[in-house]
């Protein structure tokens, strides 16, 4: 446990003047909340940069802001390819090419897409399963928050649950998604410039860009690798054993960037539903696209200082990194050991209440999405279709107190039973590895049809199962790791990661292949028409106009999607050759 | 929608900022500032937040009264 953890009556406001405007917000737009459109999907009336900031802070909740920073001390920079490999390129792959078709087709969700273009099962399949997710997603997110405020300050853990329940429960209940993206704005800016002081003065202690790469080659030859192994992200990729990842650059780009990033950016409902909420075509298409400029900085906010925390905890100085019982460093500890190092009262306060704030903004992603994906796709499709709008706004409602209550209750669950949330987020993964595959031939090939679309899903998942009972971790137990399926493993891996991503790349794989040979046995049962505007080649290109700021009218090329999703592209680039 | 979210954002870091700096006034010299390397980071980062906030409301501001109010 951090030393010297203890709130002023400074910190204390600072903490409660947040939690006013956060269930201000709510409460000054429960009056703009009249149709389930409105709680929903803000009405389709958010402006492309509040969209974008929400779309990435959506995804900012606490295995991001914990786990990059875990990350970025237990592997250094290379940690940013999940940022520069994996989620800009995919945002940028959206905002141009699938926008088009979630937006355009007037689809109120990712699966109620599912079902324009494919069929109910398919749609069924993933409404089940994502709903099911978000829910122990949320659970864990307040778990985690439950349990640091607990170590950290000695709250009591029941109370940190039930209250960040509470707050959360009450913004969305009043204000809808709006509410939520409206918070998730305020989150964004808090976390920015929350966190923004403290790299500012883990950088001045540790001596600059220099004095880290100095310390980090210290980390790096302790851990016999090659000196600069923590400080550069390319040049040990090209082999496993040559970086603590143990990955090696085609596993990283494939695995990582394509299937993973692109899975997840490209057909999560939790940030698609932030770009569906967005008032145009061209707003939604930009959404991401504004989304990738900061999300390409924020390596430098959340692995940086994970990469000083290592840096400073080998030179032995006064900061030093907790242990675990086992003896090895406790990497999640990374951001809150560094602000109760580095932070006096007063800004403590600020630190502290941006941590919280990316914890709730995890929560109440999920909880939107949630209550979105059940509303229209399982409680309109399966229980009552001919529901009116004030039901379904109401039905909205009380799943939002259901979802809350549900995540409590998984919150609690991973309290008791560690492994059974280890174990539901293993099936998960292995649900959403194929998914991309499914997305990408329904938008781009006309001929994928419904049976094709789901048993391919079935397959990829099935493909994802199999392949992770026949490999382990070296060094792992066989179990929750992988190893499950034979006698002795056919393959091992050099980690955990190198395992995720290859089970991701023979999912996706088998999802695409299995997903093409299946359509081409079967019948199409869409006709062209009924396809307009949700495949690509039957639907007519959207004619882009430039942004609306004034000054900008007639303005440049990258002012298009395509000019700046270009730009963003070069960008990083130019981050990866920096840090190469 | 009939709230620009510039607003409260603006306000709340305002708000952060006058007591963040107020706290650093207050605090000048004192020992707490050891953990930040001796710079009196509660009256910087107050400044910045300040700014921040000011520059959010105006430009929440701005375009209200652009719409005609």
């Amino acid at each position: 446990m951090p030393e010297g953890l203890v709130l002023g009556g400074i910190d204390y406001v600072i903490l409660s003047v947040y939690f006013l405007f956060v269930l201000g917000i709510g409460w000054a737009l429960r009056r703009y909340t009249k149709t389930s459109e409105d709680f929903f999907l803000s009405g389709r009336s958010i402006p492309a940069w509040i969209a974008g900031l929400a779309f990435l802070s959506a995804n900012l909740g606490a295995q991001e802001m914990i786990g990059m920073a875990a990350s970025g001390a237990k592997y250094g920079i290379a940690t940013s390819h999940f940022y520069w490999v994996g989620a800009i390129p995919a945002m940028v792959f959206v905002g141009i090419f699938m926008m088009p078709f979630y937006y355009g087709s007037k689809a109120r969700s990712v699966p109620e897409y599912l079902k324009l273009r494919f069929d109910e099962k398919t749609r069924g399949f993933n409404a089940i399963s994502f709903a099911t997710m978000t829910v122990f997603s949320s659970g864990i997110s307040m778990y985690a928050l439950a349990k640091l405020l607990e170590l950290l300050l000695g709250w009591d853990f029941n109370f940190s649950l039930w209250a960040s329940a509470i707050i959360v429960l009450g913004y969305i209940y009043l204000g809808g998604l709006t509410s939520a993206i409206y918070n998730e704005v305020l989150q964004f800016f808090l976390i920015v410039l929350g966190f923004a002081p403290l790299v500012y003065l883990g950088l001045r202690d540790v001596g600059g860009w220099q004095g880290l790469t100095a310390k980090l080659d210290t980390v790096a030859t302790a851990n016999n690798y090659a000196p600069g192994t923590w400080s550069e992200s390319w040049r040990h990729l090209t082999s496993p054993a040559a970086n603590p990842m143990g990955v090696e650059w085609f596993g990283m780009v494939m695995g990582l960037g394509f299937v993973l990033s692109f899975g997840y950016w490209c057909t999560d409902f939790l940030v698609v539903q932030r770009a569906m909420a967005a008032n145009s075509m061209a707003a939604a298409r930009r959404t991401p696209l504004i989304a990738a400029v900061p999300k390409m900085l924020f390596p430098f906010l959340i692995i940086v200082p994970g990469m000083i925390a290592i840096g400073l905890t080998y030179a032995g100085g006064s900061f030093t990194l907790p242990k675990m019982a086992d003896g090895s460093w406790d990497y999640t500890m990374v951001i809150p050991t560094m602000l109760a190092h580095y932070f006096p009262p007063g800004i403590l306060g600020l630190g502290l209440t941006a941590l919280m704030a990316s914890f709730m903004s995890g929560m109440a992603g999920n909880v939107t999405a949630f209550n979105t994906v059940w509303t229209y796709d399982i409680y309109q499709s399966y229980i009552r279709k001919d529901a009116s709008d004030a039901h379904l706004l109401w039905v909205g409602q009380m799943t939002t107190i259901f979802g809350i209550l549900a995540s409590v209750g998984a919150a609690y669950l991973a309290t008791r039973f560690n492994n059974i949330m280890d174990f539901l987020q293993l099936v998960f993964a292995f649900v959403n590895a194929p998914l991309f595959a499914t997305f990408l031939l329904g938008m781009f090939w006309k001929r994928a049809t419904g049976h094709g679309a789901f048993l391919g899903l079935v397959s990829g998942t099935l493909a994802a199962a199999i392949h992770h009972g026949l490999t382990l971790p070296i060094g792992a137990s066989v179990g929750i790791k992988g190893g499950w399926l034979a006698a002795a493993p056919l393959h091992g891996y050099p980690s955990e990661m190198a395992q995720n991503f290859w089970t991701a790349i023979w999912a996706w794989t088998v999802c695409f292949a299995a997903t093409i040979l299946i359509s081409s046995l079967t019948k199409r049962t869409k006709t062209d028409a009924d396809l307009t505007g949700l495949v690509y080649s039957l639907t007519p290109r959207p004619k882009e106009e430039h942004l609306t700021w004034r000054a900008l009218a007639k303005g440049p090329g990258w002012t298009t999607p395509e000019g700046f999703g270009v730009l963003v592209l070069v960008l990083v680039v130019v981050l990866n050759v920096i840090f190469w | 929608m009939g709230l620009d979210i510039r607003m409260p954002i603006g306000l709340m870091f305002s708000i952060f900022g006058v007591l963040l700096l107020g706290y650093g006034l207050l605090t000048r010299g004192s020992e707490i500032y050891q953990r930040s390397l001796g710079l009196n980071i509660n009256l910087e980062w107050g400044i910045v937040l300040l700014v921040f906030g000011v520059v959010m409301l105006w430009l929440g501001r701005r375009s209200w009264s652009d719409q005609g109010h």
